[in-house]
């Protein structure tokens, strides 16, 4: 792949290509709500321990900052970060840039308007009442339009190109056309158009589909991109390419069901959301071996190259969540564990664990290169980082899932309801603890990612322009590491 | 096909996802559509709740400057700020409204959820729920006073002592009443299964009514002995 960017005319010269700049300001848009959406989270888990610094305070209502949470982290931390990396990927597999750099500055800003009137207006009680679509009803047009704007601003390169399209490029493709459309499934439907437990069926589809149809093809197709590169190897198997697209693109977008087991909703859909789910989880683990193939015999990069580390240590994550997804699918598994924390805990891993360890590991790789500097201010704050922030999810993941089974089980014995509260805050206290230290890593990163870029303006951590060439990987890939 | 953008842009993108849609969300639909959505109004056609009425006689005058008369068209006015302070501070995020036929849900709640409770204008989007932190509240009506939920939603520790939820203090008139939030989200709290033909009376303290044979519950003080 590389070395057709290389040979390409098109590609002599990569930054005709692509907009550092933007990839910057992404990148950096992202870490800047990775931070507000995590503090948002440490303060609602306070109301958990009593320990709320303002409680009975309008503006301070944990139930307000919790959506300032779940909003911050996936149009904030998320979709910026992936705009920045696809502002990265997209012009270099294309060899096409994006329509026009102008929309891409506006998307840019507008998104961030967009997210700022978000967190505004839920502070102040707009939202709605349907997860990641809690976005007030005023700003859901204007982020509608955002999305497709994306699409068009990405898809004309893409469809430029001639012949045989790397596997990054279909989950790209396929991304670009099921986002705008679930956010209008999720956004509008429900809200306007139907009401009831059919409209449970659409917010079921809606808050999986984000999940599964927006952040999941763009966060492997990233993968598919950025493993090769780094590592100088080819992915192991095109064929497992084909079969892991294709399944996803299959079975994913019929899982929504599984979020309301036990409901109103017809029983054989119940069934068929169930079954497609486990099928994911079938689908999943090809891909899994393929990226497991694909590092075999480079296993030294886990050790040397942090960027392999975090998006290797993710698909385990995937791997784990997927895995602990058809069990907990089952209604089985859901007489205990729905309403519990075991979801929450399924939920951290898969948005953090997987996506944003994917997203940490990208910007070890771009935003040196972004910022012409050979190395970090601090490389060792960058491994603290990596083990605050892993130590930190795997203590939240196992302490809620632990904490679900014992509200479960309490529930079900038919325990004064206070006996399931007073149970869970040893594991509450916890989760505090880890998500604390796991804002610590973050806190660490941006501040070496600033003190990085200020010496970067500076000079002092400069290489030479004409030496930098954005496409050269070094085995080390992240500069730090080198 | 596989591999080209016409088979990716209409197979994977469009097609499957629209096939999804139709196995998942059209054929719902159809098997509902029988079902008309109730409108706020119609709710409040059918009847007030005794707290709605009790809440206009302990507070005339207040009530009188929010919401008028304790009428249908006050209900819905109430009804529907209700809602929508419910949806806006995120009650929803740790109160369920639907009670599932298992784990002895029955016992704790009531009767399980069925299709047509959710065909109304305050269930839109339907607020199954993701989450129980404290208590699910689709058969909550009458199930405690106004009282109750003034001093709760003032200082929940006030009336259950291990509790977690956030205190609501903007509910309130700096004299301690309740303010029209404060009237309005109590009365949506009172409507959530007046539909019921029977409100269940167990409160979730103490003995639950399956093993009242063993020991009966105090029943002047359940709700205090946690």
């Amino acid at each position: 792949m590389n070395d057709k960017i290389r040979n390409s005319a098109m590609a002599a010269d990569p930054r005709t290509l692509v907009d550092e700049k933007i990839v910057l300001a992404f990148l950096s848009a992202s870490l800047a709500y990775v931070l507000i959406a995590m503090l948002a989270g440490l303060l609602y888990s306070l109301q958990f321990i009593d320990m709320y610094p303002f409680a009975g305070i309008e503006f301070w209502s944990p139930g307000r900052w919790r959506f300032v949470h779940t909003q911050g982290v996936a149009y904030g931390f998320i979709a910026n970060a992936f705009l920045g990396a696809l502002h990265w990927a997209v012009p270099r597999l294309t060899r096409h840039p994006v329509l026009d750099r102008r929309l891409s500055w506006f998307i840019f800003f507008a998104w961030q308007a967009i997210l700022v009137a978000t967190v505004v207006g839920v502070l102040f009680g707009e939202a709605q009442a349907l997860e990641w679509g809690e976005t007030p009803v005023w700003i859901d047009p204007v982020a509608q339009l955002g999305l497709i704007l994306v699409a068009i601003n990405f898809l004309t390169p893409i469809l430029k190109t001639k012949g045989p399209m790397y596997v990054s490029l279909w989950y790209f493709i396929a991304a670009f056309i099921w986002t705008p459309l679930v956010y209008a499934m999720g956004n509008f439907l429900p809200e306007y158009v139907i009401g009831g437990s059919a409209a449970g069926a659409i917010g079921g589809l809606f808050i999986h589909d984000l999940v599964g149809l927006f952040v999941t093809p763009l966060g492997w197709g990233l993968m598919y991109y950025f493993v090769p590169i780094i590592l100088k190897k080819p992915i192991w198997s095109h064929g497992l390419s084909l079969v892991g697209f294709w399944g996803l693109a299959f079975f994913y977008p019929l899982n929504g069901i599984h979020h309301f087991l036990y409901s109103p909703i017809p029983m054989f859909l119940q069934y068929g959301a169930i079954i497609a789910t486990i099928a994911v989880e079938l689908v999943v683990t090809t891909v899994i071996i393929n990226f497991f193939g694909t590092i075999y015999g480079r296993g030294d990069a886990l050790r040397s190259n942090l960027s392999i580390r975090w998006f290797y240590i993710g698909m385990v994550f995937y791997f784990t969540t997927c895995l602990q997804c058809a069990f907990q699918t089952t209604l089985t598994f859901q007489r205990i564990i729905h309403f519990t924390d075991w979801v929450v805990g399924h939920a951290h891993l898969v948005m953090f664990g997987v996506f944003g360890f994917w997203i940490m590991g990208l910007m070890l790789y771009l935003l040196p290169r972004v910022m012409h500097v050979d190395e970090w201010y601090r490389p060792r704050w960058n491994h603290w980082h990596f083990w605050l922030t892993g130590i930190g999810m795997l203590i939240m993941f196992f302490d809620l899932t632990s904490a679900g089974l014992v509200q479960g089980f309490l529930w079900k014995a038919l325990a004064p309801w206070s006996d399931s509260i007073t149970a869970s805050k040893p594991f509450w206290l916890i989760r505090t603890i880890s998500g604390t230290a796991i804002i610590i890593g973050q806190m660490l990163f941006i501040a070496n990612v600033f003190m990085t870029w200020r010496l970067s303006k500076s000079g002092a951590l400069q290489s030479t322009p004409t030496q930098h060439d954005p496409t050269h990987e070094d085995d080390a890939g992240a500069p730090a590491l080198a | 096909m596989f591999e080209t953008k016409s088979g990716i842009f209409l197979i994977a993108g469009l097609g499957f996802f629209m096939l999804a849609f139709v196995v998942m969300a059209l054929i719902p639909i159809s098997i509902y559509s029988g079902e008309s959505e109730q409108s706020v109004e119609e709710i409040a056609a059918d009847g007030l709740t005794h707290e709605f009425v009790d809440l206009a006689e302990r507070f005339p005058e207040k009530f009188n400057e929010y919401f008028g008369k304790p009428d249908p068209k006050s209900y819905a006015v109430a009804l529907r700020r209700g809602h929508k302070i419910y949806v806006g501070e995120g009650c929803w995020h740790c109160h369920s409204q639907f009670v599932r036929p298992v784990s002895n849900e029955e016992q704790r709640w009531g009767s399980v959820s069925y299709a047509s409770e959710y065909e109304n204008e305050l269930q839109r989007p339907v607020l199954f729920g993701t989450r129980r932190v404290g208590p699910d509240l689709i058969r909550e009506a009458a199930r405690r006073s106004n009282d109750w939920h003034i001093a709760h939603f003032y200082e929940p520790r006030y009336t259950v002592p291990t509790s977690v939820m956030p205190s609501y203090r903007w509910f309130f008139d700096d004299d301690g009443y309740p303010n029209r939030d404060g009237m309005s989200i109590i009365t949506y709290i009172q409507w959530l299964g007046s539909w019921q033909p029977e409100y269940p009376y167990w409160t979730g303290e103490g003995p639950p009514p399956a093993l009242k044979a063993d020991a009966a519950p105090d029943a002047a003080g359940s709700e205090e002995n946690v």
